[in-house]
């Protein structure tokens, strides 16, 4: 059962083939069986699961089943789920059951899904491999020696691993993208204000954007189907309809005008990542498009205008963890100053503390114009090359990362190496655009992803574009040796 | 820009951070690079050009001046470190 897509399984379900309980057990098992190797989940609730399997299979026995009753999803550890630990990979958060649903989470309840656990991450979604969780590394499926990519590595090896159909994510500079390449998944970051942020815990409020990691693009527009939409409570969610994602899946692709960045393709990139990147653009320029070099000439200062503007709001998001009111206090307060100081050095890790003080020093007296005023206009002669670009080109392609899963160790000691690991990805965060990852072939092993950039709320081209891909490829079908 | 002793303890405080003092120069070899970083902006010609708050230009929504949460005190207050008689409870401030 673990090798069939969402529209199989759902159909499965709908003939009575199997039951969403058996499903979901089969899930339960594989987790059991492979978790304690990759470490892709901190919460796995049995119980809950089953609960809400039964209350799926009476739903299609009646039924009155939509394409994801039944199907089993976890759900990255950032989402607040009532009743259900929630824990950011946070020592912050370790005894936190929230007292809520995120939007996403009761989105997914309402469609009849089940919720089969949830997934490690990087601490507060600081970091590109996994590593700052809390609750210990996740491991790269493809090789147990390399990092999963981050922050949502779990969500990512979890899919890629197999040992569930589809997961979320969340995306600040890159952690849906980047994580989905390394592990050899699909990733859709959509446009900013397309999902829902409420009940997402707050990491870069005008960056975060929860989306879909799945095992191919058809999947993934399924799950976007259930994600995205308008929501009250969160006050930069635009009231836009909700296309139906898999109808345009399709779409015949010949005349579609492809932009390659040349400064994606520069120093920096590993040459077999280069290589599988030519390949794919070869596949579609075979499918019908046209592929044509474009410039994005602010790219070189999307890093550094990044590390202005997420810590500057994690600073100021992470300053409600006080120890008042829920998360870690510390033993023995002398005063409230010592309270809050120990219970936010003892509650956080250090990526987390660096974030912060970077933060909290560019918004300190005397440097708000230099720091978070002068990122925040960069950040529009970075959006102002995009939308130049997409007068020229329909979507823009190049590798997710510059290099393949790197080993678990090899960059946690410099922030700064760590940091560039996203320096494709963190662009289109700053412009708010759709970014999707999805494989592209393999480099020693390793999995390589193809990011492909859309304008604006042009989910439903960049799914297009994809699936068109994975019918004549089948990169995104091959399972990690040892998984199958 | 480089960051010393000092500069790392008062913006840690400033955080309301307790940093180990132990770790105090590693912080201030990591904050500094980053700060190097990011100081490549400086390069960049912002001249006339607007700061981006929202990439869709979208501005806050305004609502009706109406109830809509419900009292969820107890619930929240469930999960705090320590409350009494519905109030959070901390450390004396005034003596």
């Amino acid at each position: 059962m673990h090798d069939k897509n969402l529209t199989e399984l759902a159909a499965g379900l709908r003939a009575g083939d199997f039951s969403s309980e058996e499903l979901t057990r089969a899930c339960l098992e594989r987790i059991a069986a492979h978790d304690g190797e990759l470490n892709s989940f901190i919460t796995v609730d049995e119980e809950r699961a089953l609960e809400q399997a039964q209350a799926a299979d009476r739903r299609l026995a009646a039924g009155e089943a939509g394409p994801l009753t039944g199907i089993p999803v976890a759900q990255k550890d950032i989402f607040c789920t009532d009743g259900v630990l929630t824990t950011c990979a946070s020592r912050m958060l370790e005894n936190f059951v929230a007292p809520y649903s995120a939007t996403v989470v009761e989105k997914f309840d309402a469609a009849g899904a089940v919720m089969i656990g949830k997934t490690n991450m990087d601490e507060f979604a600081m970091g590109s491999s996994n590593e700052t969780s809390y609750y210990g590394p996740v491991r790269n499926p493809w090789n147990p020696d390399t990092v999963p990519g981050g922050s949502s590595g779990g969500s990512a090896a979890a899919v890629a691993a197999r040992l569930v159909p589809a997961a979320t994510g969340t995306d600040t500079g890159g952690s849906i993208r980047q994580p989905a390449a390394l592990c050899g998944v699909t990733g859709l970051k959509p446009t900013y204000g397309r999902v829902s942020r409420w009940g997402m815990i707050a990491f870069a409020s005008s960056l975060d954007q929860g989306g879909p990691i799945a095992r191919s693009a058809e999947d993934a527009a399924l799950l976007l189907g259930v994600m995205a939409g308008f929501d009250e409570r969160d006050s930069t969610a635009i009231d836009r309809p909700v296309p139906d994602y898999t109808a345009t899946l399709d779409d015949d692709i010949r005349g579609l005008k492809i932009g390659l960045p040349k400064e994606y393709f520069g120093e920096g990139l590993e040459a077999g990542v280069a290589r599988a990147v030519e390949a794919a653009l070869d596949e579609y320029r075979r499918l019908g498009a046209e592929v044509v070099e474009i410039s994005l000439p602010h790219t070189h200062l999307a890093v550094p205008a990044y590390y202005v503007v997420a810590p500057a709001e994690c600073s100021s998001n992470l300053s409600r963890f006080d120890g008042v009111r829920f998360g870690h206090r510390c033993e023995n307060p002398e005063d409230l100053e010592d309270l809050y100081k120990r219970s936010r050095g003892e509650g956080f890790g250090d990526e987390v503390k660096r974030r912060i003080m970077i933060g909290t020093y560019a918004l300190s007296a005397g440097y708000y114009d230099a720091y978070y005023l002068k990122a925040q206009k960069v950040r529009r002669l970075i959006r102002d090359d995009f939308a130049r670009a997409f007068e020229q080109v329909d979507v823009i392609m190049g590798p997710t990362t510059p290099s393949p899963a790197f080993r678990l160790g090899e960059k946690t000691d410099d922030p700064i190496t760590m940091y560039l690991s996203d320096i494709y990805t963190i662009a289109v965060n700053l412009a708010g655009l759709p970014g999707l990852s999805l494989p592209a072939g393999f480099v020693d092993g390793l999995p390589v992803g193809l990011q492909i950039i859309g304008n604006d709320f042009e989910e439903a081209r960049l799914l297009n574009v994809a699936h068109q891909y994975q019918q004549v490829t089948d990169h995104h079908k091959c399972i990690p040796s040892g998984f199958e | 820009m480089s960051l010393d002793k000092h500069e790392v303890e008062r913006i840690a405080h400033l955080a309301r951070l307790e940093i180990d003092p132990a770790a105090v120069p590693e912080y201030a070899r990591n904050l500094s690079n980053i700060l190097d970083l990011v100081d490549q902006l400086d390069a960049a010609d912002t001249e006339g050009v607007e700061p981006m708050a929202h990439p869709l230009e979208a501005r806050q929504r305004l609502r009706e001046d109406v109830v809509t949460e419900t009292d969820q005190r107890e619930r929240f207050q469930a999960i705090a470190p320590q409350v009494e008689d519905g109030l959070y409870l901390v450390p004396r401030v005034i003596e």
